[in-house]
């Protein structure tokens, strides 16, 4: 179990965390691994602060929890980080991926981090230039394997065009497609 | 060959049931059951499943429509939580006592009040005295593997019960994850056709079913239900091995894990059971001989095993996400104590009842870990001092 991933995601009701962390494990589990996309519920409003888990590895688990030790944070909306401690129980080298318009240092500055690396991409642009709407999960999924590549940026693709054909029209489908290859290709580190 | 999926436990559930192919299935949705009533309507909306889909406007109204078609020779199914189990309760031990036997996912969630639509086993244990079967399933996979034998067992001439297939609301049924299912024609032969013994339809055959019994009868209606209750415990592990020729997935009354030599144990059921298990690992490789015992079946319970099971242990917590108010302990606990003074072995544990998880508290490896030093720490002592605690509860 030594090359479990668990990967915290901060959002509002509202942004897609739920449908990124269930597209993400869906993808990795056709991939022949295993995961879990756990959706934090509760009767939240739109635009309340949510939590949603990622677990991936290559050997079965079985821990129906929530992730307090999280190797990765993603900040799906940065402003939540006002109101709730997205560091808590970060390990040292833990990565944190932040939907920001801001290079990874201001990032630092502004979370007063110590430890942990950063990566930033501003997913809610991308989002509005393909999607037309500021839906920042879809290019978020693509940013987030590329700093945890568990799998391909071809195998998420597919797994959404499997997920969005038939429910979508072909417009929306290839949009959803190019926001994820410029989350995956716009991610910057520090 | 299996197929590889990744499914919700409602997903589960609704691909278990797309396989078993009611021939009524009757639902009200309600949190956190609604995404698999959802599912199974969209499955008969889109001609892939061929069943009499009966959106009713209640719960006391789904197993009504369940009952009835059950006895008039229908495969009826149906699925709830909390509150909804709550409104059918009088139809519960009527369904039982009826013998019809129709097959019910509870997707555990907690009672009110406090307003909460997370995880307890309120719903469930609250209706274990109704009569009914009752399997509890860890994960995404154990619903689906349970739901199908719980229609074998449920349709078996000799049983003719119902049966309740339980996982953890949110916990297991919001949640992703990884399982392997059967073919369709696998489930379908495994299955077969049910053949009710009596059908309220035959008309060239007419019987009263559902009649009244007065204090002249009434008794020996009761102990044949209770008889077959108590027998279905064989049936169940049959059916459990006939499932595992074509599933490769082995199922008991109960998993043993770690537990033949073992000093500390915890009995637990449904999706924390997973938690306990990942502790259990870590306490052994530091040489800490913690083992876990997950309910599967706890309806019938199965006593004898379990004492059988337990009796070597020098500590055991019962954890359970429900309390029974101003009893003894929390339902399994009871259980396990009654079985205990009914087996009268020489051996048995030190046993010590915790409510943890309630309304959908999560319950991580600290805590479980602490319960295991706690364990470790009544051994040394020698004796409990309290028996009876409420985890993870600000005082």
């Amino acid at each position: 179990m030594s090359d479990l991933i668990e990967i915290r995601w901060h959002s509002r009701g509202g942004q897609g965390a739920m449908v990124a962390v269930r597209t993400l494990a869906r993808a990795v589990i056709k991939d022949n691994k295993y995961a879990q996309g756990l959706p934090e519920f509760g009767p939240e409003r739109m635009g309340a602060p949510i939590k949603a888990y990622n677990r991936f590895s290559t050997q079965p688990f079985s821990l129906y929890c929530r992730i307090v030790n999280p190797h990765v944070v993603v900040l799906l909306d940065p402003s939540v980080a006002k109101i709730v401690d997205v560091t808590e129980g970060i390990y040292d080298d833990s990565k944190l991926l932040v939907n920001v318009c801001l290079p990874p240092q201001e990032v630092r500055e502004r979370l007063k981090l110590k430890n942990g690396k950063i990566y930033t991409v501003d997913a809610t642009r991308i989002a509005q230039e393909t999607l037309g709407r500021p839906m920042p999960n879809t290019p978020m999924m693509g940013a987030l394997i590329k700093l945890v590549p568990v799998i391909s940026l071809e195998v998420l693709l597919n797994e959404v065009v499997g997920e969005f054909i038939g429910k979508c029209s072909p417009g929306i489908v290839e949009a959803n497609l190019a926001a994820i290859k410029r989350g995956f290709e716009e991610v910057s580190e520090e | 060959m299996a197929r590889l999926a990744a499914l919700t436990g409602n997903n589960a559930a609704a691909e278990a049931i797309r396989q078993i192919k009611p021939d009524v299935f009757a639902a009200y949705p309600i949190t956190p059951q609604t995404e698999l009533a959802e599912e199974v309507a969209q499955f008969v909306a889109d001609g892939i499943l061929d069943t009499e889909y009966i959106p009713v406007e209640s719960e006391h109204s789904s197993m009504s429509v369940c009952i009835g078609a059950s006895l008039a020779g229908a495969r009826a199914m149906t699925a709830t939580a909390s509150c909804g189990l709550a409104y059918m309760w009088e139809l519960l031990p009527t369904t039982a006592s009826l013998r019809s036997p129709v097959v019910m996912v509870v997707v555990n969630r907690a009672f009110n009040a406090p307003l909460n639509i997370h995880c307890s086993h309120d719903d469930s244990m609250g209706a274990r005295d109704s009569g009914w079967v009752q399997l509890y399933s860890e994960n995404a996979q154990e619903m689906y593997d349970n739901l199908i034998q719980a229609v074998k067992i449920a349709e078996d001439e000799t049983i003719r019960l119902p049966v309740m297939v339980c996982m953890d609301g949110f916990i297991i049924s919001h949640a992703v994850e990884r399982l392997l299912l059967l073919e369709d024609e696998k489930v379908k032969n495994f299955l077969g056709e049910f053949k009710p013994v009596h059908s309220l339809l035959e008309v060239n055959n007419p019987v009263t079913i559902g009649a009244c019994a007065l204090p002249d009868y009434y008794t020996e209606h009761k102990k044949q239900h209770s008889e077959a209750l108590r027998r279905s415990l064989d049936k169940i592990m049959e059916v459990a091995n006939e499932y595992a020729k074509i599933s490769g997935r082995s199922y008991s009354l109960f998993e043993s894990y770690q537990l033949a030599d073992a000093e500390y144990g915890i009995v637990i059921v449904n999706s924390a059971a997973g938690v306990t298990r990942t502790v259990v690992d870590k306490l052994r490789k530091e040489g800490v001989k913690a083992g876990l015992l997950k309910i599967r079946v706890y309806r019938p319970f199965p006593a004898a095993q379990i004492v059988q099971a337990l009796k070597n242990l020098k500590v055991v917590a019962v954890l359970e996400r429900t309390d029974s108010f101003g009893g003894v302990g929390s339902p399994v606990f009871t259980d396990i104590s009654a079985a205990f003074m009914e087996a009268q072995t020489k051996e048995k544990p030190l046993m010590v009842n915790y409510i943890y998880g309630l309304g959908g508290r999560d319950v991580g490896l600290k805590d479980i870990g602490k319960v295991y030093a706690n364990l470790q720490v009544i051994n040394q002592k020698g004796k409990i001092e309290k028996s009876f605690a409420y985890l993870q509860a600000r005082e």
